[in-house]
């Protein structure tokens, strides 16, 4: 019997006419591909395409090529629907992957545009004019009460007004990764860039490392179902906390940190014994209705002297009704989390087939809570793939008032999506524990490389206010009717409250 | 929005502080009618200024009480019915319940201690993480969900009567002793169903004993050594003296132990691709 049925998906190619023998590349990758005799000789079966390697050969010799076994044409049973199968008959395994759904269902985002004005009313250039895209996350009161100033102007009312909002300089945070699928140098990279560029990291469901400390104030702190590192002190340190229901990757199920994981310093934060696996529940057992939801919104706000307090959720299929449901039980605002979005590890079958694209959570959730008149009490942050500033302008036009990133964030420091986050092994030294590896990440760099990625989003997305003629993106919020569709059938349009291009 | 049904009053509950009689070291608070919001804004204040011993009187339901509260020293008596997440991440202080307590007590805890001297609800001491929990009746469903130890902190949690389903689920540390002495359900069995489902650390001890089908399967169930008994007495011992009962008697049944197998109850189950 072969060992397996399942060959190479690529093939290490190395110009030895070129190589150095240096040995940088045994030393590089984090998957044990390379075996140095004489001269570097790979393990196919063992590459994982994340270019680690390649990135670091000084002779630009190594090229990794797709496998191209030719297997007989079957639409129906693709090469992976046949290795899927393949592995669980080996294993018997429920099949473990990472990053976001890879499969080719429609990209809601390419199928919409953006408008511009023309003649009529002038665009606005950004590069000379103010543009703001400040934003402010929570609940916003009904009215606003005034009273004269005595000089025959008005001002804010003794207690009127937006109260413990959290106040972002762009509508792009980063989004919850927690310390343990991520090394402690990815956190303080996100902490320190969110720090500059006024914006927030979340903790995710991990705890908060010491070393974040002088960061809190950029720092949304998580409280998932396994409660791990969450005592008074971390949620007093929070700007903000947010209840972690569920996400896009995984919706409905709980998560799993294996116990190879468990270190040292993540079991001091997670405040668990090193080795155990840390098992998060699939749901917060002490919420089984949105009255209980309320209960712990209310029991975060009195343990934490209320500051904000959001409500992450997984875009599932009745996603509006449970938004509107979270508004009312007090949450100060929702973060919807799209099936494409990322994860350190999950079952192929839940990443891939489980949940709704963003786009259309956005536009129900939103169409609903205006319809009931209670979208000012919440604010909701969109996230699942938004992998550029269109898909910032794109979200916010369909009713997000700001959008998360964590793939492209992690890809900032250097991530190329080669989906192995669940082996521990990341050979960026992103998704991984072992010190040799995570130390490829110097935190200045990272919050440097972070901080250039939200800046240039930033300045798009300034380009694109002034293209659409407003000068603020409070402006472009909800605004769907600056967006067109191309290639949407009629439901799909309805259903985003979206018009087809030309009409 | 809350339900206003007159001026000042949500969901029947005043939104007013309530009385703070101070004597010495002890601030009695009177509860009656008073939302919990408020009430725990008079209970934290109390104890800012430095009252070890707030006594509330008329309690009636009233949410988080010693919710997120951090202190050494510092007692608050409860006389009434506690409500919903009693000592919630609470770290350090103690509360005694004159009374009965309803859901979530000691949910996610860090330090402390909790006496309620009646039956408690569901849920209680769900991710806790240090502290003791000292229940002298019948507890609901979902009791010790999760409760886990780190380092020096190892949660107990101790309750007199009978528990509903899933005692003990996913527990991963600390200690879980259930008795069925001071029950109201004497007829129905000692616990539930799915004691201990999920269970990858620490201990649960039934006085009495069990059916393997009422138990998780990553539970090993045996009779609890001289050893075990040995290390649970000073828990044990502490727990009869704040519920005022007799040890030998507790002591006169034979104790079950449940274990898991494993603390990686799922390490086998995935197939990385
Ligand atoms: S890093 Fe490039 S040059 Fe160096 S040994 Fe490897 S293949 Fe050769
Ligand atoms: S984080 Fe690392 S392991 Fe995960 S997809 Fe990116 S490069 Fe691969």
């Amino acid at each position: 019997m072969p060992t397996s049925f399942i060959q190479p998906e690529f093939k290490v190619k190395i110009d030895y006419d070129k190589c150095h023998k240096c040995g940088r590349c045994v030393q590089q990758c984090g998957w044990g591909v390379y075996n140095f005799n004489e001269r570097p000789i790979p393990d196919d079966a063992k590459c994982r395409a994340c270019h680690r390697c390649v990135t670091y050969c000084p002779a630009h010799c190594i090229s990794i090529e797709k496998n191209q076994l030719a297997y007989r044409d079957n639409d129906n049973w693709s090469p992976a629907a046949r290795k899927a199968v393949w592995r669980q008959a080996e294993t018997g395994g429920v099949l473990l992957t990472s990053m976001g759904n890879p499969l080719p269902y429609t990209r809601i985002f390419d199928h919409l545009v953006l408008d511009a004005c023309q003649v009529t009313n002038p665009s606005i250039d950004p590069l000379r004019e103010p543009m703001e895209l400040r934003t402010f996350i929570g609940h916003k009161p009904d009215s606003v009460g005034v009273e004269s100033d005595g000089q025959g102007g008005f001002r804010l009312a003794e207690g009127e007004g937006m109260k413990n909002n959290l106040k972002l300089d762009t509508p792009i945070l980063f989004s919850p990764m927690s310390y343990g699928s991520v090394s402690l140098n990815v956190h303080k990279s996100l902490a320190m860039a969110a720090q500059r560029l006024g914006t927030f990291m979340n903790t995710g469901e991990g705890g908060l490392h010491a070393d974040l400390y002088p960061y809190q104030d950029n720092v949304i702190v998580q409280v998932a179902s396994g409660r791990f590192g969450v005592n008074p002190d971390y949620l007093n340190r929070g700007a903000a906390i947010e209840i972690k229901i569920g996400q896009g990757a995984k919706p409905g199920i709980g998560g799993h940190l294996p116990g190879e994981k468990i270190n040292k310093e993540v079991s001091g934060t997670r405040m668990i014994p090193q080795g155990t696996d840390a098992i998060s529940p699939a749901p917060h057992h002490d919420i089984y209705s949105i009255e209980d939801l309320r209960q712990l919104i209310y029991a975060l706000k009195e343990a934490s002297g209320y500051k904000p307090v959001g409500v992450k959720i997984a875009a599932v299929h009745n996603v509006a009704a449970i938004a509107s449901g979270i508004v009312r039980a007090g949450a100060d605002y929702v973060y919807l989390d799209g099936f494409k979005g990322g994860t350190g590890a999950a079952p192929q079958v839940i990443r891939d087939h489980i949940g709704i694209p963003i786009e259309i959570a956005i536009a129900a959730v939103d169409q609903r809570l205006r319809d009931e008149g209670i979208r000012n009490w919440a604010s909701v942050i969109a996230a699942g793939s938004i992998r550029s500033s269109a898909d910032v302008a794109k979200a916010i036009a369909l009713g997000a008032d700001a959008v998360a990133i964590g793939s492209a964030s992690l890809m900032a420091l250097g991530c190329h999506l080669c989906q192995s986050c669940h082996t521990g092994s990341c050979s960026w030294g992103i998704t991984t524990q072992k010190p040799e590896l995570t130390r490829r990440i110097d935190p200045e760099w990272g919050a440097e490389q972070l901080t250039n990625l939200v800046h240039a989003w930033s300045h798009e997305l300034q380009e694109i206010l002034g293209a659409l003629g407003v000068n603020a993106v409070e402006s472009l919020r909800g605004s769907r009717e600056r967006l067109r569709s191309i290639g949407l059938d009629e439901q799909m349009n309805k259903v985003l409250g979206v018009k087809p291009a030309g009409m | 929005m809350p339900r206003q049904m007159a001026p000042g009053v949500t969901e029947g509950y005043l939104k007013v502080a309530p009385t703070v009689v101070r004597d010495g070291d002890t601030a009695t608070i009177d509860a009656t009618g008073i939302y919990y919001r408020q009430l725990n804004e008079a209970i934290r204040g109390a104890i800012a200024e430095g009252a070890t011993r707030v006594v509330l009187n008329n309690v009636n339901g009233q949410r988080y009480i010693g919710t997120g509260v951090k202190a050494k020293g510092v007692t608050i008596e409860v006389h009434g019915t506690a409500g919903n997440d009693m000592a919630m991440f609470m770290d350090g202080p103690t509360i005694e319940v004159f009374g009965a307590a309803q859901d979530g007590v000691g949910n996610t805890m860090n330090a402390g201690k909790v006496i309620v001297h009646g039956d408690a609800g569901d849920v209680l001491g769900y991710g806790m993480r240090g502290g003791a929990v000292y229940v002298k009746g019948d507890v609901g469903y979902r009791v010790g969900i999760h409760m886990k130890a780190y380092e020096s902190l190892i949660p107990i949690m101790v309750c007199g009567g009978n528990a509903r389903d899933f005692f003990g689920e996913y527990m991963a540390g600390g200690i879980l002793v259930l008795l069925g002495m001071n029950t109201q359900f004497a007829e129905q069995p000692l616990v539930g169903s799915f004691v201990g489902a999920g269970m990858h650390g620490g201990v649960i001890y039934l006085r009495g004993t069990v059916e393997s089908w009422q138990c998780g399967k990553e539970v090993g169930i045996t009779e609890a050594t001289e050893e075990d008994m040995a290390a649970l007495k000073p828990t044990l011992a502490d727990y009869c003296d704040a519920q005022g009962m007799d040890l030998a008697e507790v002591l006169s049944v034979p104790f079950t132990k449940l274990a898991p197998f494993s603390h990686r109850p799922y390490g086998k189950m995935y197939a990385p691709m």
